[in-house]
C-alpha cells in the first residue's frame, strides 16, 4: 500500500511536468495553430538557465524561477516575430518543421557546451523529506507538485475569468468572427507564444534540482507530451492538464506492476484513445488541419 | 533519377528524358569511385529511404514523423535474420522490409484517423513506442549496445569489400526506386494524388480514402524497410539510433531539402545530407544537429521548393504553368483552383 501511494505520488509529480508542458503547447496551438516541436528544447534550456545563473552569477533557485521564464518569454516573442510569423499563412506543417530544426540546434549547442553528461544543480530549496503520514517524501517534490497545480489553475482562471482570456479563447475558436467584432487578434499572437514558451522554461527550472540536467532531457519528454496532447485533445486546456496528470500516474503505476510496459503504456493508451475518440478525450472534432 | 523533371517537360523532350536518366545511372554507377564506398552505400540507403518517405509526403500528402520505426524495424529484423539464419543478404533484407510493412499496417490504420499535424504527432508517438520496445527487449536487440555482428552473405561474391557490397546492394535500391516511380504513375498513384488534393471529392467519387492512405503508408514503410535493412548490412550492426526520432527527422530534412513531391529530388537531398554529415564527422565535429537543424530552418524559411523543385521550376517554360501543374499532380486529377493561386501555401502541393 505504501509503495502504491508513493508511486502514485511520483506519478503526480511527473504528471505535473507533463501538464505544464502540454498546457504551453495547447495555449500556443490554440492561438497560433503551431505545434511547437521546440517545446522540449525550451524545457531543457530552462533547466540549463537555472544552472547557468547559479554558476555564473551565483543566483539561486528563486531567482532562476523568476528570470528564466521571463527571458524565455522574451526570446519566444522574438522568435515568433522573426521566424514563426513568416510561415503563419502556410500549412501548419511548415512551422512544425521549423521548430523541429530549432530543437535540433538548441540541443546540440548545449551538448557542445556542456557535453553529454549531466550537469549538477544542487541549490534547490526545501531539502529533506516531508512526513506525509504513511511515508516520507522529498519536500522539494511536494513543492513541485503544488507549483504545477497552482500554475495550471492560474492559467485556467486567466483564460476563463479575465478579458484577455476571453479574447484569446474567442480568437482560438472563431478567428474571423472575433476580428469582425473589431478585436485585434494579431496583437495577442506574440505574447501568447511567449507565455506558452515561458511555461516550458518554468517547468525546466522546476526540474533542475530533481532531474538530471543534460542536453537530451527534453528530447524524450517532448514525444510523451505529444502523446499527452493527442490523448487530451490538442488545443484543449483541461484536456492537456487532465491527460498530463493521468499519464504521469499511468507510467508510475505501470512501473510498479508491469515495468516492461511502463514506457510504452502511454502510447498504447494513445492508440486506444485514437480508436475510440480520434479527437482526443476533451478535443472538439477537428477543423480541417 | 531524373524522371520527374522529364514528366514535366513532356514527350516533346523525350531525348532529355533519356539523357537525364542515363546521367543518373552513370552517376549512381560511378559513385563508389568518387566517394569512400561505405559512404556511397549510405547514400544509396538514405536515398531510397527519402524516396519512400516522399512517396508518402509528396504524393499522399501525409507527413509521417515516425518513419524511423520502419527503417529501424527492418534494420533489426534484417540483422536478426542474417545472424541466426545465415541466408544471403537480399533475403534477410526482404524479410526486414516485410517486417516493416507488417508493423506499418496497425500504425497506419490508427494514424489515418487524424490528418495534418495530428498525423505527424501520432506517427511520431508510435515510432517512439517501437524505440522503447527495441530498448527494453535487450535479449533480442542488444538494448543499448545494439545488434552487433550482422554478416554480409552472398554466395559467389566477397562482400567484405564495401566496394563490392555497393554493387550488390545497388540492384535492390534501383528496384525500390523503380517501384516508387511505378506506383506514382499507376492508376493507384493517381487516386492517391486525388485523395491528397481533395479528399472530400475523392470520397464522393467512391474511393475509400482511408484505405488508400493505409496502403500507400504500408508501401512506403516497405520501401523504407528495404533501405533500413541494406543500411544495417552495410554497417554490420543495428543500433537504437535507427529507431530514434532524430532518424525520422533526418529523412524529413533530406526530402524537404531535395524538394517535397519531386521523388527524385529526395535522392539529391539524401546525398547532400550524408556527404555533409560524413564531412563534419571526419573533421571532428560531432554536433551534427547544429548543422542539419540550421539547414532545416533555412530550407523551410527560404528554400521551400528544395533543390529539385527549384531546378524544375526554373526550367519550366513560361506561360505554360497550367499544363505543367496538371502533369505534376497526375493527369486527370481535378485540381482545386484556389490552391493553384497560392503557391507554396501548402506543404505538399508543388507550386
Amino acid at each position: 500500500m505504501t509503495s502504491f501511494l508513493q508511486q502514485a505520488f511520483n506519478g503526480l509529480v511527473s504528471g505535473g511536468f507533463y501538464a505544464l508542458l502540454a498546457l504551453g503547447l495547447a495555449v500556443i496551438f490554440g492561438m497560433l495553430h503551431v505545434v511547437n516541436f521546440a517545446h522540449g528544447a525550451v524545457y531543457m534550456l530552462g533547466a540549463f538557465g537555472a544552472v547557468a545563473l547559479q554558476d555564473s552569477a551565483g543566483l539561486g533557485f528563486w531567482w532562476a524561477l523568476l528570470l528564466v521564464p521571463l527571458a524565455a518569454a522574451l526570446a519566444g516573442m522574438l522568435l515568433e516575430r522573426l521566424l514563426i510569423h513568416r510561415l503563419a499563412a502556410l500549412d501548419p506543417l511548415y512551422n512544425f518543421l521549423l521548430t523541429f530544426g530549432i530543437a535540433l540546434v538548441c540541443q546540440d549547442l548545449l551538448r557542445m557546451k556542456y557535453g553529454a553528461q549531466s550537469t549538477p544543480y544542487d541549490e534547490g530549496p526545501f531539502p529533506g523529506t516531508l512526513d506525509l503520514g504513511l511515508f516520507d517524501y522529498p519536500a522539494y517534490q511536494v513543492f513541485v507538485l503544488g507549483a504545477a497545480a497552482v500554475v495550471c489553475l492560474a492559467v485556467w482562471l486567466l483564460l476563463t475569468r479575465t478579458r484577455v482570456g476571453t479574447v484569446v479563447r474567442a480568437a482560438t475558436e472563431r478567428p474571423e468572427l472575433t476580428r469582425a467584432l473589431g478585436i485585434d487578434t494579431a496583437r495577442w499572437v506574440m505574447p501568447v507564444f511567449g507565455f506558452g514558451v515561458a511555461l516550458a522554461a518554468l517547468a525546466g527550472v522546476l526540474a533542475a534540482p530533481m532531474r538530471a540536467v543534460n542536453s537530451g532531457m527534453g528530447a524524450d519528454l517532448i514525444i510523451v507530451v505529444f502523446a499527452v496532447v493527442v490523448i487530451g485533445g490538442l488545443g484543449s486546456i483541461p484536456g492537456a492538464v487532465f491527460a498530463g496528470f493521468a499519464i504521469g500516474m499511468l507510467q508510475a503505476l505501470g512501473n510498479l506492476y508491469v515495468p516492461v510496459l511502463s514506457q510504452t503504456s502511454v502510447f498504447l493508451l494513445m492508440a486506444v484513445v485514437l480508436l475510440v475518440r480520434p479527437a482526443g478525450l476533451f478535443g472538439k472534432e477537428e477543423h480541417a488541419l | 533519377m531524373i524522371l520527374a523533371l522529364l514528366d514535366r517537360l513532356g514527350a516533346r523532350r523525350a531525348w532529355l528524358r533519356w539523357g537525364l536518366l542515363a546521367a543518373g545511372l552513370v552517376s549512381v554507377l560511378g559513385l563508389p569511385w568518387v566517394l569512400y564506398p561505405p559512404v556511397a552505400a549510405d547514400i544509396l540507403c538514405w536515398g531510397l529511404f527519402a524516396v519512400a518517405f516522399d512517396l508518402l509526403l509528396g504524393h499522399a500528402g501525409l507527413l509521417s514523423f515516425g518513419h524511423a520505426a520502419f527503417w529501424g524495424t527492418s534494420a533489426y529484423t534484417t540483422g536478426l535474420i542474417a545472424i541466426h539464419a545465415g541466408v544471403p543478404f537480399p533475403l534477410a533484407v526482404a524479410g526486414g522490409a516485410v517486417a516493416a510493412a507488417v508493423v506499418a499496417v496497425p500504425i497506419g490504420l490508427l494514424a489515418v484517423r487524424r490528418s495534418g499535424i495530428y498525423f505527424a504527432m501520432v506517427t511520431l508517438a508510435f515510432a517512439q513506442m517501437i524505440y522503447f520496445i527495441a530498448n527494453q527487449w535487450g535479449d533480442l536487440t542488444g538494448g543499448e549496445n545494439g545488434l552487433q555482428g550482422i554478416p554480409r552473405e552472398l554466395p559467389g561474391l566477397d562482400l567484405s569489400d564495401s566496394f563490392v557490397y555497393y554493387y550488390a546492394a545497388l540492384p535492390l535500391v534501383l528496384a525500390g526506386l523503380a517501384a516508387a516511380w511505378r506506383i506514382v504513375h499507376s492508376p493507384f498513384g493517381r487516386v492517391v494524388a486525388a485523395v491528397r488534393d481533395n479528399p472530400a471529392r475523392a470520397r464522393a467519387l467512391g474511393y475509400s480514402v482511408d484505405r488508400y492512405k493505409v496502403v500507400v503508408f504500408t508501401v512506403s514503410a516497405f520501401l523504407s524497410g528495404l533501405a533500413g535493412g541494406l543500411y544495417a548490412v552495410n554497417h554490420g550492426f543495428a543500433s537504437l539510433q535507427e529507431v530514434y526520432w532524430t532518424t525520422s527527422g533526418k529523412v524529413v530534412v533530406m526530402t524537404v531539402l531535395g524538394g517535397i513531391g519531386t521523388l527524385w529530388g529526395s535522392l539529391l537531398g539524401a546525398a547532400a545530407v550524408v556527404r555533409l554529415e560524413d564531412w563534419l564527422s571526419t573533421s571532428g565535429f560531432d554536433e551534427v544537429g547544429i548543422v542539419t537543424g540550421s539547414l532545416f530552418i533555412l530550407v523551410v524559411l527560404l528554400f521551400r521548393r528544395g533543390i529539385w523543385g527549384t531546378v524544375s521550376h526554373l526550367l519550366q517554360p513560361r506561360g505554360d504553368t497550367a499544363s505543367m501543374q496538371s502533369a505534376d499532380s497526375g493527369n486527370g486529377t481535378v485540381r482545386d483552383p484556389a490552391a493553384g493561386d497560392r503557391p507554396e501555401r501548402s506543404l505538399v502541393r508543388e507550386p
